[in-house]
C-alpha cells in the first residue's frame, strides 16, 4: 500500500514570534495533517498557530552549496554596527 | 535505556590515520562538536547504525505503550485515568518524533515498522515484562522512565542534529512521566498495608530489569567505542546505570520502600551506592526473545497494525477523490 506523504510542520508560539519548524508527520492530506500536528506538537499548549507544508514541495539548499551562497557574506564585516566605533563621548547611538 | 547492544558494524575502532580523507574530514567536525544534517555527508556505517539506534528506541516509545495500556480501564479513579491516557499519548508522541528523525536517515516509516513486525528490529527488553498489579505503572514511570532520563539527557547533545533536537522535545515530557510515577507510588506507599504491599511488590519485580535497560558492562563493546567516537553514546552503560542506583535508592527509602538486593550498600569512601550480581542470563534470555511477554507483545503491534489498515486506505482514497473533484471544479 501506498505510504502517506510526509509533511513539515510549523508552529507559531504565544509570543508573537514566526512560525517555527519543530518536526514533521505522516498523513493522506493537509487537513489530516493539522489534526495530527495538533496531537504531536502542541500537546502541552506550544502554539497558536499551525502550518503544514508537504516535504515535497520544499526546496533546500544543498550542503555542497555552503560556501557559494554564505562565504560572500564573512568579508562583509562593515554590514554589522559593531564595525564603526564610536567615541566615548558620544551617547545615544 | 531505550536502545542496548547497538550494532554499529565496525571490528575495531579505527585511529584517525587509518580513516579516509573524507571520514577524516567528518570525525572533525564531530570532535569539534558540529552537528551532522540528514544531507551532510556520513560514513554508511554512521547512517545504519544510527538508523538500527534511532529506530530502536522508537519501537521501544511505542511497545512502551501495551504494558501501561493494560490498565487504562482499571485505573482506579478519573484523575488517575487522565494522568494515564496522557503518558501513554506522550509515549505514542516520543515514537513519532523518533521515526521522522530515523525517515530523514533515507528510511521509509513503513520499512522500519515492517521491521519491528517481523522481529528483524529490536526494542527495549523493559517492555517484556507484564504489568500485573496497578502499582506497575507508577514503577514504570518511577524506574522505567527514570532510567530513560538518564540516557536521553546526554543524547540531546548527540552528534546527529535531527535525532538530539527529537531528544529535547522527549526529555522537556518525559520529567512529568517520572513524577506521576513516583507520586503514584507514594499514594500506594502511604496507604493501606495491603497497597504498601502491592508498591513493594511492584518494586520487587521492576528494579532489576530497570537497572538491566543499560545493557550489560561495555568497557570493552568495539561497539560503544565507535558510537562513542561518533557522539551518538556519551556515556558507558555501567556509568548510567550506577547514576540512576545512586539516585533512585534514595527514592525508595524515603517512601519506606526495600530495594531488592541484599548485597546493596553505601560506599562511604565514594559516596556511591553498589549493587549485587547482575542476572545477565535473564537479559539475553529476554533480548532473544524469551521474556515473560516477547511474543504477546509482537502479536499485538502486528495485530494493531493489521487491523487499522482498512483505515490507512481509506483515508488515502478519500484525499485523493478529494483532490480529484478539486482538480475538476
Amino acid at each position: 500500500m501506498k505510504e502517506w506523504p510526509l509533511w513539515e510542520v510549523f508552529i507559531r508560539s504565544q509570543h508573537g514570534l514566526a512560525h517555527k519548524h519543530v518536526g514533521s508527520l505522516h498523513a493522506p492530506d493537509a487537513e489530516l495533517a493539522v489534526k495530527n500536528a495538533r496531537d504531536v506538537y502542541t500537546r502541552r499548549n506550544e502554539g497558536v498557530s499551525i502550518w503544514v507544508v508537504k516535504a515535497a514541495d520544499i526546496t533546500a539548499s544543498s550542503p555542497g552549496d555552503k560556501e557559494a551562497l554564505f562565504e560572500p557574506a564573512n568579508s562583509k564585516v562593515y554590514r554589522h554596527p559593531t564595525f564603526f566605533p564610536m567615541p566615548d563621548e558620544v551617547k545615544h547611538i | 535505556m531505550y536502545a542496548q547492544m547497538v550494532d554499529t558494524g565496525a571490528k575495531k575502532l579505527r585511529a584517525m590515520e587509518e580513516l579516509t580523507p573524507e571520514e577524516q574530514a567528518f570525525q572533525a567536525r564531530i570532535d569539534a562538536g558540529v552537528k551532522v544534517e540528514a544531507k551532510d555527508w556520513m560514513p554508511e556505517a554512521y547512517r545504519k547504525t544510527l538508523i538500527r539506534q534511532i529506530s530502536q528506541h522508537a519501537h521501544s516509545e511505542i511497545v512502551g505503550m501495551l504494558p501501561e495500556g493494560n490498565w487504562v480501564t482499571r485505573a482506579p479513579s478519573l484523575k488517575r485515568k487522565a494522568i494515564l491516557l496522557a503518558k501513554i499519548q506522550d509515549e505514542g508522541g516520543h515514537g513519532l518524533y523518533l521515526y521522522s528523525a530515523a525517515e530523514t536517515l533515507g528510511v521509509s516509516r513503513d520499512q522500519l515498522l515492517g521491521d519491528l513486525h517481523s522481529g528483524k528490529a529490536k526494542y527495549s527488553s523493559i517492555f517484556n515484562y507484564p504489568t500485573l498489579n496497578w502499582a506497575d505503572v507508577g514503577a514504570i514511570g518511577w524506574l522505567v522512565d527514570g532510567a530513560a532520563i538518564m540516557n536521553q539527557i546526554p543524547l540531546c547533545r548527540c552528534s546527529f542534529g535531527p535525532y538530539a533536537r527529537a531528544m529535547v522535545r522527549i526529555c522537556k515530557e518525559e520529567s512529568f512521566h517520572q513524577r506521576q510515577g513516583y507520586d503514584l507510588i507514594m499514594a500506594m506507599a502511604k496507604g493501606t498495608p495491603e497497597q504498601k504491599a502491592m508498591a513493594q511488590d511492584a518494586l520487587d519485580r521492576w528494579w532489576w530489569p530497570s537497572v538491566m535497560m543499560f545493557g550489560p558492562p561495555d568497557e570493552s563493546s568495539v561497539h560503544s567505542a565507535q558510537s562513542m567516537a561518533w557522539k551518538i553514546k556519551l556515556f558507558s552503560n555501567d556509568e548510567l546505570r550506577q547514576r540512576f542506583v545512586d539516585q533512585t535508592v534514595p527514592q525508595a527509602h524515603y517512601l519506606g520502600l526495600s530495594i531488592p538486593d541484599p548485597a546493596l550498600k553505601f560506599n562511604e569512601s565514594n559516596g556511591h551506592w553498589e549493587i549485587g550480581p547482575i542476572d545477565w542470563d535473564e537479559f539475553y534470555r529476554v533480548i532473544k526473545g524469551n521474556g515473560p511477554c516477547n511474543r504477546d507483545r509482537l502479536r499485538t503491534r502486528v495485530k494493531a497494525w493489521d487491523d487499522g489498515e482498512w483505515v490507512r486506505e481509506a483515508a488515502v482514497a478519500h484525499a485523493e477523490k478529494r483532490a480529484t473533484r478539486a482538480k475538476a471544479a
